[in-house]
């Protein structure tokens, strides 16, 4: 181009200039609009098709509990998947979110600093393995495995109802919960060490200065330094488990009902529903499926809309964006 | 920072003389000394109680050494340093709780997975092959990974890249605050929600038929934040004086992105498209929906049902027999091989290419 002599920039230069520097905006924000009308169309379509679903339901959509879509008349409901994807996303986060943070300590000031390079690695390596390979490895070792923990919960908290186990494969709810949880570890750890380790050098120093023990280092100043980082980490940790479909559909054997037990099989989740019960869904039948993939939609959003809103305001107290 | 504490405690037990103004502490071996006792403990337990459980032993075990540890430091040290002890106890177990599913994972994987891995599998269908029976492969799963994973790419990199360099180089107003939040938003779609999208309208709607593009669509839906995320960091870390040296040149705005900014970020660029290739290539839910899987070998991507290393998975577990477990470990040990390959080359380059200072 002929713009090497800027003093004197002749009529059709600076046009060149110009066209070039306008395709390429036109282009780069052609870009980003496509990005921000694929996300719109998604919300159209879906809620087009459950529109049309939901106005051919003949039972409560909300409240009813069964999946008959496929029926003339078509009824279905999804209260059992909710109630199923909000349990094992739960059990999920309760057993994940302490463990997580304990090995994101362990990286980030127990470790030795040879040996926390090389995790840090490996724990990145497997927020990278997919999750069929979960779902895969939970429904051959895992289930077979967990018999055990099942009779031994049933023993000595069988009592509560919500852990009683009458024998039989473990294919249910909490077993998914636990295979969500070894899933979405990864990803929780990574975020956590990540905030744990940009805690300000100088809090600790003064704690270990005064006396304080690693514990209470850790307590005083790395724990309220890193808490709404943990937070958004077991958000999105949340929003990967309400979402996950081949690990909850290889362990769980489904059913339209709602146990009081977690270890009972049944129940189902909106995404493994939707994988399950998709090959055999006629058109009305991917319709109620799309209008349940809708909800899940909205839910995810939520969880993530809240989880990016904690990381954005931490970022503006902090001043720490690296 | 262990160091320093590490630094601390070896003066202390040196200074045995003044014994008034310091409380005892612990020898240095006391850790692994008593989680040596725990250990034989938890065996001897196990043993008499005649719990048949390895696991089990393993348990009462870390609750032994646990106890053992808080309850000694509480009488020696006190209770501050007992706490420390119980939270260093308790750091270490759960690492050790987490490790334990992960090392299985891997280990399973790859010890069911070579028993038929081999020459063969790569390179046949399973056209004509009786599930209940040894044999077959995944040369069509893998053409349809490739196809669908490429495709997916030729998709979803141009737009990432060039939204990245909206974000970075020209967004500042309404527009860039609203694609900035909704990358984010994207980024936390499940994959099955952007399968049901892809289906909603292009199978539905536009009433086309089962393709690996159809899939490759949602995994660029998939692809895309992730490509805009990562760019975005890279083209974040060019320094200022690169760009105001170009400019002060009088080079226009677009050669200097195209020929300063991107060449000095090429390397993360690489990486982030990388990892988003890994993440897509093991997805599953969305190839479910929109290729649907098949037998045969379609080497074309456009027309007709495909299959994919992931969904092959799924669909020789579904089968529920003996060799249909065995092909879907083998298979699974590919993916992961894959995956790894593509997390490792990216990471490579990342620390080759990476802007020296």
């Amino acid at each position: 181009m002929a713009t090497e002599n800027p003093p004197a920039p002749a009529g059709p230069t600076r046009g060149d200039t110009r066209k070039g520097d306008r395709i390429f905006l036109g282009l780069s924000r052609g870009s980003g609009i496509t990005l921000l009308v694929i996300m719109a169309a998604i919300a159209v379509f879906l809620a087009w098709r459950a529109a049309l679903a939901i106005s051919a339901d003949e039972a409560n959509f909300l409240t009813a509990f069964e999946w008959d879509a496929n029926a003339d008349p078509p009824r279905f409901g999804i209260a059992v998947l909710a109630f199923g994807t909000v349990v094992s996303s739960l059990v999920a986060m309760v057993v994940a979110v302490p463990i997580a943070v304990g090995i994101a300590l362990f990286i980030s000031h127990y470790a030795p600093r040879r040996l926390a390079t090389p995790l840090g690695y490996v724990i990145d390596l497997l927020a990278a393995v997919p999750s069929i390979v979960y779902g895969l490895w939970g429904a051959l070792f895992l289930v077979p495995h967990l018999t055990g923990l099942y009779a031994w919960l049933d023993d000595y908290l069988g009592w509560t109802g919500i852990f009683s186990y009458e024998g039989g494969a473990a294919r249910s709810l909490f077993t998914a919960g636990i295979l969500l949880a070894i899933m979405i570890l990864p990803i929780v750890t990574n975020v956590s060490r990540e905030v744990f380790r940009q805690a300000p050098k100088m809090h600790e120093e003064a704690a270990l200065a005064l006396g304080a023990t690693r514990w209470e280092v850790i307590r005083i100043s790395v724990l309220p330094f890193g808490r709404s980082g943990v937070i958004s980490a077991s958000m999105l940790g949340l929003g990967r488990a309400l979402g996950e479909t081949m690990a909850v559909a290889t362990v769980l054997s489904p059913s339209f009902v709602i146990q009081a037990s977690l270890l009972e099989p049944g129940g189902g989740t909106f995404a493994q529903n939707i994988a399950a019960g998709f090959k055999e869904a006629g058109s009305m039948g991917r319709d109620a499926l799309i209008a349940s993939g809708l909800v899940l939609f909205v839910i995810t959003l939520l969880v993530n809309g809240a989880a990016r809103l904690i990381i954005a305001r931490r970022k503006e107290y902090t001043g720490a964006n690296a | 920072m262990s160091q320093t504490v590490m630094a601390d405690a070896a003066p202390r037990d040196a200074a045995a003389p003044t014994p008034t103004l310091r409380r005892p502490r612990l020898p240095r071996w006391a850790p692994a000394g008593l989680a040596a006792l725990a250990v034989a403990l938890g065996c001897g337990i196990g043993l008499i109680g005649g719990l048949d459980s390895r696991i089990q032993w393993g348990l009462i075990a870390a609750v032994l050494y646990v106890a053992l540890t808080a309850v000694l430091a509480g009488a020696v040290e006190g209770a501050r340093q007992a706490k420390d002890r119980l939270a260093t106890s308790f750091i270490w177990v759960s690492f050790l709780l987490a490790v334990i599913p992960l090392a299985s994972l891997i280990w399973e994987t790859i010890a069911r997975g070579v028993k038929v891995l081999d020459g063969y599998f790569l390179s046949h269908s399973m056209n004509g092959v009786i599930t209940m029976e040894a044999g077959g492969g995944i040369y069509h799963a893998l053409i349809g990974t490739l196809e669908q994973v490429a495709l997916a790419t030729l998709i979803a990199a141009p737009v990432g890249l060039l939204t990245a360099i909206y974000l970075v180089e020209y967004g500042t107003g309404r527009l860039a605050k609203a694609v900035t939040f909704f990358v984010d938003v994207m980024t936390g779609i499940p994959s099955i929600v952007a399968g049901l999208f892809v289906l909603s309208f292009w199978i539905i709607i536009l009433d086309f038929g089962y393709s690996g593009f159809a899939g490759a669509m949602a995994l660029a839906i998939l692809m895309m934040p992730i490509v805009v995320r990562s760019t975005e960091e890279m083209l974040k870390l060019v320094p200022n004086e690169l760009r105001e040296a170009s400019l002060a040149l009088g080079v226009p705005k677009w050669k200097t992105i195209l020929k300063v900014v991107l060449p000095t970020a090429v390397g993360g660029i690489t990486t982030g498209i990388m990892l988003a290739v890994a993440r897509v290539a093991g997805e599953s839910a969305p190839i479910l929906l929109l290729v649907f899987g098949s037998a045969q070998i379609n080497a074309n991507p456009f027309e007709g049902a495909q299959s994919s290393l992931p969904y092959y998975v799924y669909e020789q577990w579904a089968n529920g027999n003996e060799p249909s477990y065995d092909r879907a470990w083998a298979a699974a040990l590919v993916l992961i091989a894959f995956v790894m390959i593509l997390n490792l080359v990216a990471r490579g380059i990342a620390r080759w290419k990476a802007p020296k200072h």
